[in-house]
Formats: C-alpha cells, sequence, structure tokens
C-alpha cells in the first residue's frame, strides 16, 4: 500500500472558479476528541463534491458546522462569502438547501402539508411544491400523511425539501440512503440537470461506487482530517496504486507469454490454464502493453483493471 | 427579529394540536370539571345546585391549581428535546430562522392552544351559568379565566425552559414532573414549615411575599385573596399585606414568571 501523501497536492480548483464553500482550518473538538481536526476546502460554483469517510471520520460533523448548525472550536467557514457565525449567515441559508442524513419529517402532516410549512420557512413560493412533490415522484402521495410514507419515500420527500426555493447550494448527507437503483439514477439526473444550472452540491455517501461516477471531485476524511482531495483519477494517481492487466492467450503460449512480461517492471504474474494476471504501476503500464502488442496473435483478449475508488478510499482512510 | 418565522411557527404548533384533537379534549375537561363543581360543589353541606359565583371560583381554583401546571408542563416538555431526539432540530434550525425565533414560536403556538382550550372550556360554563349571573359576577369569572390563562402561560414557560435543558425526552418528562411537584405540592409546605420552626417569630412580614416565588401560589393570591368577602372569610384580611391584594401587581409578578424562564431557555438554547 502506498504511503499517505502528508499534504495534498491539488487542493484548490481552477483558479479563475467563483468559490462558493471555504473552510479554512476549522476544527472541532468534543473535550480530548477532535472530531474536526485542521480541515481546508475550496468548492467552486456549479461543483459536484463528494465528501467520503468512515462512520467517525468528522464528514457530519464538517456537514453541520457548514450549516452553521454547530459552533467552531476554531478555523473559518464561509458560504458564498459569508462567515456561518455571522449575523448576515441568514440570508444565505435561503440560497442552501439541505437533507440530513436519515431525514426525519413530521408524522402528521401529508408531504404536500410538509413541503408546504418549509416552503413558508424558507420564503419560497407556495406553488412551487406540487411541481416538487412531481419532480421527485411523489405526487401521487402528496395527501398521504408522512407516517404512511416508506423509508424511500421519506427520503424522497425530504430531498423535494431540500430543492424548495431553487437553492444555490445543496448540503446532501447519505441522500441515496433507502433509494432503490432505478430512484439513485432519477436522483443523480436532477443532480446533473441543477450542476448544469449552476449549483453547487456537496454531498456525502458510504456507496463508493456510486459516487466515483457521479462526482466531479472528491475529499477522502479520516480521524477528522481531509486525507486527500481531487477527482477520482487525480487520486489514484496520487496514491499510485498498481493495475491490473487480465490477459486471455491460447494455453499453448503460456510460457512464451511469462518470459516476455519476465524482464519487465511488473510487481505480480499469475498464470492459470489460458489466463494471466499481471499487477504493474503505472509508469509501466505502456511497456507492458507493448511487450504484449510484440506477441501478436498468441493474446486473445485483454482487460485494464484500475484500482477502484474503494482501494483509493481504504489506501488514504486505513 | 422576524415576526413572519415565529408566526409559522406558531401557526404550525397550534394547528398541530387543534388537528389531533388536544385542544377539543382539554377543553371538554375544563366545561365538565367547571359544571360539576358549579353545581355540585356544595353537595357536602346537603345542597345541589349552583350556590353563589365566589364558591364556585374557590372550588374550580382548588382544582385548577392541580390541573393547568400539568396540562401546561405536559403540553411543552418535550418542545425542544422532542425535535432534537426524532432528529428534525437540525433541519428546522438549517431554514433561515433563528433560535430565539423558533424557540418563541414554539411557545406561542403551543400557549395559543392552551389559552384557547382554557377560554373554551370554562367560557362555554359562563354561557351556561350567564342567566344566573350578575355583571359583578361575570367580572369575577373572566377574572378567573384571565388568571387561570395566566397560570398556563407561565408553567409553559418553565416546560419550554426543561424541553432546552434536558438531554433526552425521558429526562424532560422527569424534570417536568419533578417541578410540578414542587411548584404544586412541596413549595406551600416548605413555607408552613420555615415559618414553625422559626416559631413565627423570623421573616413573618416577609412571608407573604415568598408567596411570589411560586406562580401557582400567586394564582391562588390573584383569585382568593383579592375577593374581600373571601378574604373577611378565612380571617386574613388583618394579616395579609394589601400590595398583595393589588391584582395589577400579581399580573406584573405573573408575567415576570412568564418571561423569565423563556429568557433562560433562549439563553441555553443559543450556546
Amino acid at each position: 500500500m502506498a504511503s499517505i501523501s502528508p499534504a495534498p497536492a491539488d487542493v484548490r480548483p481552477a483558479a479563475k472558479a467563483e468559490t462558493v464553500v471555504v473552510t479554512r482550518a476549522v476544527t472541532k473538538h468534543y473535550g480530548a476528541v477532535h472530531a474536526v481536526d485542521g480541515v481546508d476546502l475550496e468548492i467552486v460554483r456549479g461543483e459536484l463534491f463528494g465528501l467520503i469517510g468512515h462512520n467517525g471520520a468528522g464528514k457530519s460533523t464538517l456537514f453541520k458546522m457548514m450549516l452553521g448548525l454547530i459552533p467552531l472550536t476554531s478555523g473559518e467557514i464561509l458560504i458564498d462569502n459569508a462567515s456561518v457565525s455571522g449575523s448576515g449567515f441568514r440570508a444565505v441559508r435561503r440560497k442552501i438547501g439541505y437533507l440530513p442524513e436519515n431525514v426525519v419529517l413530521y408524522e402528521n402532516l401529508t408531504g404536500l402539508e410538509t413541503l408546504q410549512f418549509f416552503s413558508r420557512l424558507k420564503g419560497a413560493p407556495l406553488q412551487d411544491c406540487a411541481p416538487a412533490l412531481e419532480r421527485v415522484g411523489l405526487a401521487h402521495a402528496a395527501r398521504r400523511r408522512v407516517r404512511e410514507y416508506s423509508k424511500g419515500m421519506r427520503q424522497r420527500l425530504g430531498f423535494a425539501q431540500a430543492l424548495l426555493g431553487r437553492p444555490q447550494i445543496l448540503f446532501l448527507d447519505e441522500p441515496t440512503t433507502g433509494l432503490d437503483p432505478e430512484a439513485i439514477r432519477g436522483f443523480y439526473a436532477i443532480l446533473r440537470r441543477l450542476r448544469a444550472e449552476g449549483v453547487t452540491v456537496v454531498l456525502t455517501s458510504h456507496i463508493l461506487a456510486e459516487i466515483q461516477e457521479r462526482v466531479d471531485r472528491l475529499a477522502i476524511m479520516a480521524a477528522g482530517k481531509v486525507q486527500a482531495i481531487g477527482s477520482v483519477q487525480a487520486l489514484r494517481e496520487q496514491m499510485d496504486l498498481p493495475l491490473w492487466f487480465d490477459i486471455r492467450i491460447a494455453s499453448t503460449h503460456l510460457d512464451a507469454v511469462r518470459s516476455a512480461l519476465g524482464h519487465l517492471p511488473v510487481s505480480a504474474i499469475e498464470a492459470r490454464d489460458d489466463h494471466v494476471a499481471v499487477q504493474c504501476r503505472r509508469e509501466a503500464k505502456m511497456a507492458v502493453l507493448e511487450a504484449l502488442a510484440a506477441l501478436g496473435g498468441k493474446v486473445l483478449d485483454l482487460h485494464v483493471r484500475e484500482p477502484s475508488l474503494e482501494d483509493v478510499f481504504f489506501g488514504f482512510s486505513d | 427579529m422576524e415576526f413572519r418565522q415565529i408566526g409559522i411557527i406558531a401557526g404550525k404548533e397550534f394547528w398541530d394540536r387543534i388537528r389531533n384533537r388536544w385542544v377539543l379534549a382539554v377543553a371538554l375537561v375544563f366545561t365538565v370539571f367547571a359544571l360539576a363543581i358549579a353545581y355540585f360543589g356544595g353537595a357536602q353541606q346537603g345542597a345541589v345546585g349552583f350556590r353563589s359565583i365566589e364558591f364556585t371560583i374557590a372550588s374550580l381554583v382548588s382544582l385548577v391549581i392541580y390541573l393547568i401546571p400539568l396540562i401546561a408542563l405536559i403540553l411543552g416538555f418535550d418542545a425542544i428535546v422532542g425535535e432534537r431526539e426524532r432528529g428534525s432540530l437540525d433541519l428546522l434550525l438549517s431554514m433561515p430562522i433563528t433560535r430565539f425565533e423558533l424557540l418563541l414560536g414554539k411557545y406561542l403556538g403551543l400557549a395559543a392552544a392552551l389559552a384557547f382550550s382554557t377560554v373554551a372550556g370554562f367560557g362555554l360554563v359562563a354561557v351556561v351559568l350567564s342567566t344566573q349571573l350578575n355583571l359583578a359576577a361575570l367580572l369575577h369569572y373572566f377574572g378567573f379565566m384571565l388568571s387561570s390563562v395566566l397560570l398556563g402561560m407561565a408553567f409553559l414557560s418553565l416546560a419550554v425552559m426543561v424541553s432546552v435543558f434536558a438531554t433526552d425526552r425521558t429526562r424532560a418528562s422527569g424534570m417536568a414532573i419533578a417541578l410540578w411537584f414542587f411548584f404544586v405540592l412541596v413549595f406551600d409546605l416548605l413555607l408552613l414549615g420555615a415559618l414553625v420552626v422559626s416559631g413565627g417569630h423570623y421573616g413573618g412580614e416577609i412571608f407573604p411575599y415568598l408567596l411570589l416565588a411560586n406562580p401557582a401560589d400567586v394564582f391562588r393570591i390573584l383569585n382568593i385573596f383579592t375577593l374581600d368577602d373571601v378574604r373577611t372569610l378565612y380571617g386574613l384580611a388583618t394579616v395579609f399585606p394589601r400590595a398583595l391584594a393589588d391584582p395589577w401587581l400579581l399580573g406584573l409578578v405573573m408575567f415576570a414568571w412568564i418571561a423569565a424562564p423563556l429568557g433562560i431557555a433562549t439563553w441555553r438554547f443559543r450556546k
């Protein structure tokens, strides 16, 4: 396993983009426990930013501090250039949509009444409530009480709530919990449309494979610190995790293939019948490909396995 | 401060209590008790039927002084801690609303529900009795209703304070019950005990003023000792300071009992 680089290399997005969320040396201490410990982040407008980490890594605490729900021990958080602890933050709240983890809504209200209540608090137009329900596929349940809703329906209602008042910044804590695969696809389709409109989305997820294909950048948190930050590709390169070649050959050529690869800087070769798996570092990738090309018809098929986000994640958080 | 946000929270709390028939149930309890006391309050003396408004109010006071604090404490003890424990508080606080606005909105909505029940429940009785009451009697009864509302507000304020301090609902309910025991059952005994132990030599003059440290006692004084004939009846006219028979002063003390716990709750909630 590669060593964790002490200072994440690419922490800053492209220089010209407008930063919407800034955290500077943010810490939160509960007695001796350092829940969040010196976090620096910059998230730009229109970015889909993922925050991942194990339970207790500090991501929910960081989230709550970004929303001004709990005070910072030290450091500073700016949302849309306003300090979360300042008096001007009320105006910023109107531009924020928030979906808490395991959202809890009022059981005695109907879906529509729930949205109307939060709409009033946000000062958003009430006539947007019914379309918001439709957007998340709950139009049929608008007049049913939340206590009759399934887990997935509650999550969708919570998401509709977060979209009220056309927020400029969305904070979504584990937003796809309880959603079926089709609903998850619909959810990310909405996020993509919002991003195209310039909405900034910050989300947490523990389903790494799901987030991997969808976020622009992500930060990996462990022990209250950001261990790594960047695009999935940048993190893979930063980690310098080995990749695998899965090669199918005619079984009679096994020895030829073995000897062709043997002099290359590969870290492992596993051969079995008509199958050879080769592990190598990223910088040896082209050399391996050239050697395989030279073997001509002896190679029947080839597949390159890049390290997954899981590999990257465990590399940084362990 | 945005009054709109306070109104939205208060409106939700009030309509929640209307919809789940809490207001109706409490109003019915008040009506039934008040009617029973008005007509059967003198049964021990061998008479059944409405006697006088003074005796009806005196009997109602001894009932209401137990009942309203209990109802108010039950109504408000989980106002904040309930939201926190269910997990809906974070979402509420992420809205463009301050903690003070949320707290005040909750209090005002619940207070409106309790006041509405009290006025509707006892008011219905006034309507029933109206043919047998003259204007002075009606005014007395109206004063009783108003002081009942204030009593409810004071204990609701204490309940909301408990709901901010408590870490979970179970503890909040325990604290609420403890407050009820203290103010309704224990406080007067403690005062009496202190008076007896000191042999009446010390503090005899300040003793009546110590009653102001208990909203339930303020309510009792408001209703009993501001009535001249009742004061004479109990033989208290001589020992009771005139100042404490001033309804305006007592009303002011009641408002202090409403404002102070809310103030402390706000201070704590902001931390």
